[in-house]
């Protein structure tokens, strides 16, 4: 084994083996190398990501339109004129930097508007377009089917989830009435959502054993050479 | 007076952005200032997160040192944190280890920075999830005891998909006639995934659909101040 082992002195292979056994050493208990990992895992991926914003959207949106000339840097053709507009949102994450001040934090609360009204803003418009709106769409559509030489169980499968969707939606907007056949409704509701639930746990739990078969062939293949 | 003006700043953007959604197409007027807000809001949104990437940064560097400073519990780990928090920043916006100069791509898998995000990062982010199987499944095992119908319909669909999910699912149930191989768990899992999670996914799409549309509206219309702080 040590042999086999030795023969993979890649040392950025050897790197990746040690964290992904420092991570899964937590399922003993804490230790010191599960505290390692973990702080290390928070240091590198707040610079990473701060690296990426930096070189992907600072650097093309804010400071070349600014500064022209920037663009040589990084060996892209510089814009002909500068654009001030941009200015505008540099003011605003300048201002969101204050917050780190208390007596200038309020400054901040022009960007939180500005981060929350966009936001506000594209979601009403996304859900009510493509999660509402589509969505009703859908239902609509399973109940008309697209061509005449649609099966059986097609058709089966369109009235069962036009009915499923129904009940759900009944027992979502909590519907009450002393009627029987309601409560018939919400129940079945319920087990709608309930099936639903259980296939996304389902899904994601294989997800992440996908992910852990993934890291025990990196030790047993790329690491330890066995696979 | 100043929360005032921040909500009339919400208010503006949000509505501009509506109304580019809706408003035809034009170079004047209203429609063509909500069109021109609509192209600038997204950059200047992103631009906007790499500021608030700093705050956070500088926050959580900030926490860490106050740790090492005084001592606290692990406060050795802190160490780790920092240091390589300055080394990937360093390494980072140096561009070092790709192309000469500041001139390659940042992500480049030659450079430092690619390197590292494969030899740390990557291992340490798919090795940190892979955990949740272990903990998912012991806390199946303790919430989903059959006690109702509920829990039973939700065990039991969790399970056919697990179970349809495995590579030699379409082996198990063999022995069935052909009349029922619907009821394999290959064939059974994807029907399910198909058909009632269609139904039950649609429905709770709808629902939150509703639920963020009233939250934008009650934050568009200033019935929520919460964000902008306690004062008056």
């Amino acid at each position: 084994m040590i042999c086999v082992i030795t023969n993979s002195n890649h040392f950025e292979t050897w790197l990746a083996a040690f964290l992904t056994l420092a991570v899964f050493s937590f399922l003993y208990r804490d230790n010191p190398f599960y505290k390692f990992a973990e702080h290390l895992f928070v240091g590198v991926s707040a610079a990473y990501w701060m690296v990426l914003g930096f070189w992907s959207t600072l650097w093309p949106n804010a400071i070349v339109p600014l500064f022209p000339n920037a663009a040589l840097v990084v060996g892209a053709t510089p814009p002909e004129q500068r654009d001030f507009v941009i200015l505008i949102p540099v003011i605003l994450g300048l201002m969101m930097l204050l917050k780190i001040v208390p007596r200038y934090a309020s400054w901040g609360n022009y960007t939180t508007a500005f981060i929350i009204g966009t936001t506000a803003g594209y979601s009403l418009v996304r859900y009510l377009r493509s999660d509402f709106i589509y969505q009703l769409g859908s239902i609509i559509k399973s109940v008309i089917p697209a061509s005449a030489s649609i099966g059986l169980s097609e058709v089966a499968n369109s009235i069962f989830i036009l009915l499923a969707t129904i009940s759900a939606l009944y027992y979502f907007l909590r519907i009450r009435t002393n009627k029987r056949s309601a409560n018939v409704i919400s129940r079945c509701g319920l087990l709608v959502l309930m099936t639903a639930f259980g296939v996304s746990f389902g899904s994601a739990v294989m997800g992440r054993v996908t992910l852990l078969v993934d890291r025990l062939y990196f030790l047993f293949s790329d690491w330890m050479g066995i696979l | 007076m100043k929360r005032n003006l921040a909500q009339v700043v919400l208010s503006v953007v949000a509505l501009l952005i509506v109304l580019s959604a809706f408003l035809p197409d034009a170079d004047g007027g209203l429609a063509g200032i909500a069109k021109s807000a609509d192209s600038y809001f997204p950059i200047w949104f992103s631009i906007i997160a790499v500021f608030a990437f700093v705050l956070g940064a500088s926050s959580l560097i900030g926490s860490h040192v106050r740790k090492i400073k005084d001592r606290e519990n692990d406060w050795q780990y802190s160490i780790v944190t920092v240091s390589s928090f300055a080394i990937v920043l360093i390494v980072g916006l140096a561009k070092l280890g790709g192309a000469p100069g500041l001139e390659g791509d940042v992500s480049d898998p030659a450079s430092f920075l690619g390197r590292i995000f494969s030899s740390v990062l990557s291992p340490l982010h798919a090795t940190l999830f892979s955990l949740l199987a272990f903990y998912m499944a012991s806390a199946a095992f303790r919430s989903f005891r059959i006690r109702s119908l509920e829990t039973t319909v939700l065990l039991v669909s969790a399970s056919i998909i697990i179970v349809g999910r495995l590579p030699f699912a379409s082996k198990l149930f063999s022995f069935l006639p052909e009349t029922l191989h619907w009821l394999r768990p290959d064939k059974l899992s994807l029907w399910m995934l198909l058909v009632p999670n269609t139904a039950g996914q649609r429905a709770v799409l709808i629902t939150v659909s509703l639920g963020v549309i009233a939250v934008a509206l009650k934050y568009i219309l200033g019935m929520s101040r919460d964000m902008f702080g306690g004062q008056k």
